[in-house]
């Protein structure tokens, strides 16, 4: 990482600390955030985390461990998440999760070497009597189907192109 | 996504706020009784009376406590707090507000499961709409010394913080690891003080009992399981969805709403609760027979029982916190043993010691998740031994 990225980082996590008060209470909040701005809580970011609330290190990659939606590897920009609980499992996740390693030609557990996506499986999404299920990010899709697999990855190269678009628009602005 | 909803529902016709006017009305020790009359005990699934809970925090000294309404709904199954949450959100921040109110705590907070953050701006929606009403803030509702102001904290896909010394650890910034209970939250809670932890369901409750009354509340469902209960179905069955019930219905009545008659087992209260087969189904849904926090599973007569045990399992290795061994470990041999039967190597007498395992999973676990999580296991041999032995997979 360059000084000056990891400089933006601990600046981003000062205001976060301000944000959220100096107090251990305000850990997963903090976590959360970075993981939900840079795909995973890197070591440094543990590191100044620590420095912040005033905790050891590890206390805080304790908690970045413990739970399923943090990590402490850089996960892909879209985090594909499949539930594999029983409703979902009766109602076919099974060749849904086949066909996203297809599209994507990657495993659960890993990433797209272009870093866009992530396969993971989730534990019950709740959407029970629609499966079977998929949270993509922060969004939720029911009743897929192997089919419909390719449309939703298309959906989240499209959203990232415009994204990317827009933000290369800014820089010329 | 379509909407879960399934036939009518108490909520829909609770006038705005009459709840909470009607708390401030009947005044602290009012709100108590009138909740210890209703019968209204925890709809999350451990079922511990309401009344008793919230007199045991309002009776706590202490200056500072906390409302915390638990939104980590993770049952396998389970999904009607996400409904609540979608479609009746005023009315969960009422209950968590006479809730504050009843036990004296200027401060709640909704934990919100992970999984269902996409929820989280309408909540956040909500909370504005109420606090220019009046009805978060200070002095609410004109009422002096009554301040109570709600926030939303994320959980990050952990099922056990459900349970809620858990859910208090993760609130704190910790692994979501259960306490040693007692000390019981409403004495030491959220960071020490006292503290209700309520599920979704259950604050909604408590606000329709005050707007309605607890006589209304208490002659429906049967004497020890009083009330209404949203129960969340799926599976095999062709109206899924949640529905509105009064405790205290057969499994055979709640199968013919929704169009799973042909059943051969039901998962009552989800990867944690039991599976009930159909020579069972005029058993009841209530605290004194068959207890659920609303989940129900249904499995077609072509469903295979070990498949589905085989799913709970993974469910449990992956979701204990690894704190206590009779969890991190039962569970772990438990699987195995599916493994075993899956490959037609299981003997008989191997699998009578894992049921004696599962036992002491129930008596020797620290909370709730490792007590209960052979529950399903055991009943699925019991009912189900015959289709369970003998496989002739890979031979």
């Amino acid at each position: 990482m360059l000084v000056t990225e990891q400089e933006q980082l601990k600046a981003e996590l000062q205001e976060l600390a301000t944000r959220h008060g100096r107090r251990r209470d305000a850990l997963l909040p903090m976590v959360q955030e970075v993981q939900r701005r840079h795909g995973h809580v890197s070591s440094y970011a543990m590191q100044v985390i620590a420095d912040l609330l005033d905790i050891h290190p590890v206390e805080v990659h304790s908690v970045v461990s413990f739970y399923s939606f943090l990590s402490a590897r850089p996960l892909g920009r879209f985090v594909i998440r499949v539930c594999r609980t029983i409703s979902c499992d009766m109602a076919g996740k099974d060749r849904v999760a086949r066909q996203l390693e297809n599209d994507l030609k990657i495993k659960f557990g890993e990433t797209t070497p272009d870093g866009q996506f992530t396969l993971e499986w989730a534990n019950c999404l709740g959407m029970c009597d629609q499966g079977p299920a998929i949270l993509v990010n922060e969004q939720v899709f029911t009743g897929v189907t192997p089919e419909q697999v390719h449309g939703i990855l298309e959906q989240c190269r499209r959203r990232f192109s415009a994204h990317a678009l827009a933000q290369t628009a800014e820089h010329a602005v | 996504m379509i909407s879960s909803r399934r036939g009518n529902f108490t909520f829909n016709g609770i006038a705005p706020e009459a709840g909470l006017k009607a708390a401030l009305q009947k005044g602290r020790a009012g709100v108590i009784g009138e909740l210890s009359a209703s019968g209204l005990k925890g709809r999350g699934g451990a079922g511990f009376p309401t009344g008793v809970k919230w007199n045991l925090a309002a009776a706590a000294k202490s200056d500072v406590k906390y409302v915390v309404c638990n939104a980590d709904e993770g049952e396998p199954g389970t999904f009607k707090d996400r409904v609540i949450l979608s479609d009746f959100a005023p009315l969960v921040f009422e209950g968590m507000t006479i809730g504050g109110w009843a036990i004296g705590a200027k401060k709640g907070v909704l934990y919100l499961r992970g999984e269902y953050i996409y929820l989280r701006p309408h909540l956040e929606k909500v909370l504005a709409e109420r606090r220019k009403q009046n009805l978060l803030g200070t002095k609410i509702l004109g009422k002096d010394g009554f301040d109570f102001d709600i926030g939303i904290r994320m959980g990050s896909g952990a099922y056990v913080c459900g349970e809620e010394t858990a859910l208090i650890e993760s609130l704190e910034g910790h692994r979501g690891e259960p306490r040693n209970r007692p000390p019981f939250p409403v004495d030491t809670g959220f960071q020490n003080k006292p503290t209700i932890v309520n599920n979704v369901e259950t604050l909604t409750w408590a606000a329709c009992i005050l707007s309605k009354g607890a006589a209304w509340f208490k002659k429906i469902g049967t004497d020890k399981s009083a009330g209404l209960k949203l129960y969340s179905v799926s599976g095999d069955c062709t109206r899924p969805g949640v529905y509105e019930f009064p405790l205290g219905i057969t499994v055979a009545k709640l199968l013919g709403e929704v169009g799973g008659e042909n059943a051969k087992a039901v998962q009552v209260g989800g990867a944690s609760g039991r599976c009930v087969p159909a020579s069972e189904f005029a058993r009841t849904l209530a605290f004194e027979d068959v207890p659920t926090g609303g989940s129900i599973i249904v499995f077609g007569p072509q469903r295979d029982m070990l498949r589905v045990a085989r799913n709970f399992m993974d469910f449990f290795v992956e979701e204990s916190c690894g704190q206590c061994t009779p969890c991190r470990e039962g569970n772990v041999k438990l699987l195995e043993g599916l493994e075993l039967l899956e490959e037609g190597r299981c003997s008989m007498r191997y699998l009578r010691e894992l049921c004696a395992l599962g036992e002491t999973m129930a008596v020797a676990s620290k909370c709730g998740l490792g007590q209960s999580s052979p529950t399903a296991f055991l009943s699925i041999v019991q009912h189900f031994q015959d289709e369970l032995m003998g496989r002739m997979h890979g031979r």
